[in-house]
């Protein structure tokens, strides 16, 4: 176990370091010179080379990288140049945002994928089953962001419930966050409820159809039993790689949904710094993204060990 | 001949209208959609124009039609870089399964995989200045994984068989076994991965002229209809309705016909057709 | 105490079963014999109440005084595990691989609420250990994956037999096995009725292990028990030809067998095939397996040379540096002359062709027969300007028809493709044709016909085989020469029929020995 953990961990350390220099290497080849480029085309030479300097883009290629990268280890960000306050401040702010909007959602598709799709694979054939994966088949195929927009027109326009958008703040009490929330969290939820609850049932399918489950019934078990001791844990495990890619998408996936009701969180913020060219912001946002997603990788990875002792004393 | 699945039939009729009448705009539309009407803003729907028209005066027919070019286009740009580059990709990978070549492939892989998609697809796009042919690159890199994958996987199976092994004791090498052997036995997962991307595709595009980084004005594009009906959204929600079910209902049929071509062309359920 | 009768199965108005009457009683062994689709596995599965959906049946089956097929399903739970168990054929699948084998064991008896939890795993421990798993080596905790496929076997028999079942119904419980594995758990078994009294519906493809195993025998073709009857009886009678005919195919030795010329066609020499393995340490070597140790023999000319050995022996990986598909790290193998290697040139290739196990994974199913046949050609350069002429050649003389060329593969049965792949094997005219349990996979009646078709095209052609496989019986019935290999070396190599009358090295006596056979008395009418 411990091990394969190490493994794991040693192949995160080295995704990390490709991912730092690839991200590094695409803001290097941004046409022109970064200052000139966040500047604009009419900048005044003073100024490119003052934000040259501001930047540190005077030393090598090695150098620059090294800085960097040893600054998002100590927590450093850099300075965001539209903003002028440091970017890891910045995250920070954005991502008491996001982070509860990803969980709540990822909550939300979790809690309602897993049942529909137990429900479904133990129907199927039959009619709810049909319907279910007929409705799955809609909710996939709605954009989250015109979701969101009848979500508004309805709870919001209509019906008054909910607001349009914006965020009160956590200050202004938890529920009232947690209800400007809402509307987004449902909005991102649903195509990821609608993905997962078909990987939930076709992996449940599977297992039903594996030899194990007949010794099971063999052995007196009901139908529900055996499912129930035999079939869940070993379904869930493609189940939870979709988990982890869906709380990645969610944590950055939600640039849309967050433009859409006005949220000031962390995909809001590279949006922004994108159009405003803040460069500085991008490079270490996206570098953050790209750690969550290596993390929540290594962590299912360490999940799948826990889940299935065959991997445990592999390699 | 074995009967089609209902699915198949109804997202083949789905998505092949939205195909037609896409195809149809460049013949012929109701209206010009480039040319501003002030004086005929935002009318409610009638018979002279069927969905009514937005602030701009302009027929909101005629810009679903045309915005369905960009969208099918841009997508079926997007699934032909990922098959291109992915599927041979996967191939090679599997090839040499095992080697360094196979980690090395699979490990970039996974290294795309790692990146938020959408924020690099909008890093390309506003880098390079929004329009039609960056948001295709920019969503065709992130399907080159993807058939990779599905390639590798679906060949890696194929090459255990024995009748790789007779193949290999006729002398036949690994690209030629590739080709001839393995290709056309994993063609339908590939057809299936690719009307999936196709929708995926026609998602993000959708997604990305919303945020104003797909193709620019005067092209209609059904996001951008919804990003201005946004603003609107008080007034006149009417105008959300119509660009949203035609993204709902291309993406739709296309998903139904994947899963249809699934059940068609699964050995295992044919056999037990058969 | 088990009565099945009139039991009669159909699915969507097609017949799956007929008239089907059987008893079994208590402490008895009663083996259920019949080719692949005769309907054994689904008079096992309706008597657990187990049938696909879909089935509909009539009749009754009786475990004392209650009529399973009235019973409801929760009833039915009830019986399942308690009072009639079942193993299956395939020991690698049939346990939970995220679940421990203790777990595994003591689930039976806590389904069935007839222990505490403390209780089940002290039970389960005393199973595990009664069914050959003692728990100083193969403790609760064990997973599936980290047993041998006996071993699996041997838990999946603790689950069944955990509550004293009234029936235990045995399905094809050795067919996945190795040879001396497969003699292991039939003793166990037999032991299990002896001691506890229990009833076994023993369900099995081959007689020879009925003759050894059952007291009362019953055979089944196409839904109907055909005969049935006390297993000596039954075996001296023959009453019925079909079941006259099973045996005869069993022991099927082809007539007319080409004489072996002097000459060697292929020559092994002290061979070494070397596999890495996943390293165990981080930075250290890779660890390599020695798949293939030393091997050297000669196969001459015209001659049909056998090699048996279990799974895992290296036949398979030496079978593919013969075929010279992967390299060797020491030695040579010469055919005619020349040294076989993954670079050597086309036309070397030629001389060697081989059949392969699976009828089904042997050929691209989106082929047609004529391509799949034509196939070696691509070792000629181009097809010659006859190829179609020669592939209705090869088809015609491996007994199939010439309008078989524009089919797929999927459109013929199992023994169909077999010949297809002999025909594709012939039709460069290879000298040496290597069997890799070519017929492994056939009933035994198609198992005879092809080894019909094999000698004849031999005694025609000239041609060496090379018959890999693990299956003693078959080796015997058509190789002049055999060769026993274990753990990557050859122990043995002899004529056949010496070696198999009097094997010298323990390890072939120990296979021998093994086989299951029926005894030669039964057979002389």
């Amino acid at each position: 176990m411990l091990r394969y953990v190490l493994t794991r961990a040693l192949s995160l350390g080295l995704s990390l370091v490709v991912a730092s220099l690839v991200i590094f290497a695409m803001i290097e080849v941004i046409p022109g010179d970064p200052a000139s480029f966040m500047l604009g085309l009419n900048a005044q030479p003073e100024a490119v080379a003052a934000l040259r300097d501001d930047l540190g883009l005077n030393g090598s290629l090695v150098t620059r990288y090294l800085d960097w990268v040893g600054g998002l280890m100590t927590g450093d960000f850099g300075i965001s140049y539209t903003y002028r306050v440091p970017v890891a401040e910045l995250v920070l702010e954005r991502l008491q945002v996001s982070l509860p909007l990803a969980l709540y959602a990822l909550g939300l598709s979790t809690l309602i994928a897993i049942p529909v799709g137990m429900f479904a694979a133990a129907r199927q054939g039959r009619t709810s089953d049909y319907a279910i994966m007929g409705a799955t088949q809609l909710g996939i195929a709605i954009p989250n962001f015109w979701f969101a927009m009848l979500l508004v027109m309805l709870f919001a326009v209509q019906l008054r419930w909910f607001s349009a958008g914006g965020f009160p703040g956590w200050d202004e009490g938890f529920w009232l966050a947690m209800k400007a929330l809402t509307l987004p969290a449902v909005a991102l939820a649903l195509p990821q409820a609608s993905i997962l609850a078909r990987v939930m049932r076709s992996s449940l399918l599977d297992v039903l159809h594996q030899d194990y489950m007949r010794t099971a019934r063999a052995k007196g078990l009901s139908i529900a039993q055996a499912t129930r001791h035999h079939a869940l844990r070993n379904a869930l495990i493609p189940v939870l790689t979709i988990i982890g890619l869906q709380f990645s998408f969610l944590l950055a996936g939600a640039i849309i949904i967050e433009n859409v009701f006005f949220l000031p969180g962390l995909g809001r913020l590279i949006f922004q710094a994108i159009t405003q060219r803040d460069l500085v912001v991008v490079e270490s946002v996206v570098m953050l993204l790209v750690f969550a997603v290596i993390l929540v990788t290594f962590l299912i990875d360490v999940a799948y060990a826990v889940v299935d002792p065959r991997l445990r004393r592999r390699r | 001949m074995t009967r089609l699945p209902a699915q198949l039939w109804i997202g083949a009729v789905l998505s092949a209208a939205l195909l037609a009448t896409a195809l149809l705009s460049f013949l012929w539309t109701p209206y010009d959609v480039t040319t501003l009407n002030i004086g005929a803003k935002l009318k409610p729907p009638s018979a002279e124009y069927l969905l009514g028209t937005d602030h701009f005066g302009r027929d909101l027919l005629s810009m679903l039609m045309e915005g369905g070019r960009i969208s099918i286009a841009v997508a079926v740009l997007a699934v032909g870089i990922g098959m291109g580059v992915g599927v041979p990709l996967g191939l090679l990978a599997a090839a040499h399964r095992g080697g360094w070549l196979d980690e090395v492939i699979m490990r970039g892989n996974d290294l795309i995989f790692a990146f938020p998609a959408l924020v690099i697809a909008i890093l390309i796009t506003a880098t390079f200045g929004p329009s039609a042919t960056n948001a295709i690159v920019a969503i065709g890199i992130f399907n080159i994984p993807v058939f990779a994958r599905v390639a590798r996987g679906g060949a890696m199976t194929i090459w255990t068989q024995d009748f790789i092994m007779a193949a290999r004791v006729a002398g036949k090498g690994k690209v030629r076994i590739s080709v001839e052997h393995i290709l056309p036995n994993i063609a339908n997962l590939l057809i299936v991965q690719g009307t999936i991307q196709f929708s995926l595709g026609i998602l993000a595009e959708a997604g990305l002229s919303y945020v104003g980084l797909g193709a620019q004005p005067p092209i209609a594009s059904w996001g951008r209809m919804l990003a201005e009906a946004q603003t609107m959204i008080y007034s006149h929600p009417r105008l959300a309705i119509a660009p949203g079910l035609a993204i709902v209902v291309m993406v739709l049929g296309l998903n139904l016909m994947g899963d249809g071509l699934r059940d068609l062309l699964d050995p295992r359920i044919r056999r037990a057709r058969t | 105490m088990i009565r099945i009768e009139d039991l009669a199965l159909s699915i969507f108005g097609t017949p799956i079963l007929r008239d089907v009457d059987l008893t079994v009683a208590a402490g008895q062994v009663f083996g259920l014999v019949g080719e692949s689709g005769s309907g054994k596995s689904m008079t096992a599965l309706a008597l657990m109440g187990l049938l696909p959906r879909g089935m509909t049946t009539s009749g009754q089956i009786w475990l004392d005084d209650t009529d399973l097929t009235k019973l409801d399903e929760d009833a039915m739970c009830a019986i399942r595990g308690r009072r009639v168990s079942m193993i299956f054929q395939e020991p690698m699948t049939a346990l939970n691989p995220v679940k421990t084998i203790g777990d595994q064991v003591a689930e039976t008896l806590l389904i069935h609420g007839r222990a505490s939890r403390n209780d089940a795993r002290r039970i389960a421990a005393e199973k595990l250990t009664r069914v050959g798993l003692p728990q100083d080596r193969f403790p609760l905790d064990r997973y599936p994956h980290e047993l041998s496929g006996g071993q699996r076997q041997r838990v999946c028999i603790a689950m069944a037999i955990a509550l004293h079942p009234n029936l235990l119904i045995a399905d094809e419980p050795t067919t996945a096995l190795d040879v001396t594995t497969q003699a292991q758990i039939l003793d166990l078994l037999k032991e299990l009725v002896a001691e506890d009294g229990m009833g076994l519906l023993l369900i099995t493809h081959d007689l020879a292990v009925v003759a050894g195993m059952a007291d009362h025998v019953a055979v089944m073709r196409k839904g109907e028990i055909v005969e049935q009857a006390e297993t000596e009886t039954l075996f001296r009678n023959m009453s019925h030809p079909y079941t006259r005919q099973l045996l005869d195919a069993s022991g099927h030795v082809p007539d007319g067998q080409a004489i072996p010329q002097d000459t060697p066609l292929l020559e092994v020499r002290s061979a070494v095939r070397d596999y890495p393995l996943p390293r165990t340490h981080l930075f250290g070597p890779t660890p390599q397996f020695r798949a293939v140790d030393e091997v050297s023999f000669t196969l001459n000319k015209g001659e049909s040379l056998g090699l048996v050995g279990e799974s895992g022996c290296g036949k398979s990986t030496l079978s593919r540096a013969i075929l010279g598909l992967e390299p060797l790290q020491s030695g040579e193998i010469l055919l005619n002359g020349t040294p076989i290697a993954p670079d050597m040139p086309h036309a070397r290739r030629a001389g060697l062709q081989v059949v392969f196990q699976d009828p089904y994974g042997s050929f691209n199913p989106r082929w047609t027969v004529e391509r799949l046949v034509a196939e070696p050609f691509h070792l000629l350069g181009s097809r010659p300007l006859d190829w179609r002429d020669r592939v209705r050649d090869a088809l015609a003389e491996v007994g199939l028809d010439p309008d078989a060329m524009t089919r797929y593969p999927h459109e013929f049965s199992g023994g169909q493709r077999q010949r297809i792949a002999i025909a594709r094997a012939l039709i460069l005219r290879p000298e040496l044709i290597i069997l890799d349990e070519a017929v492994s996979a056939l009933d035994v009646s198609i198992r005879a016909d092809i080894l019909d078709l094999l000698a004849e095209l031999q005694s025609r052609h000239g041609m060496g085989y090379l018959f890999i496989s693990h299956d003693l019986g078959v080796v015997r019935s058509i190789t002049d020469r055999v060769l026993v290999m274990k753990a990557g070396k050859i122990v043995e190599d002899g004529a056949t029929e010496a070696v198999f009358a009097a094997p010298q090295h323990t390890y072939t006596q120990t296979l021998i020995n093994a086989a299951p056979v029926i005894p030669p008395a039964w057979k002389e009418a």
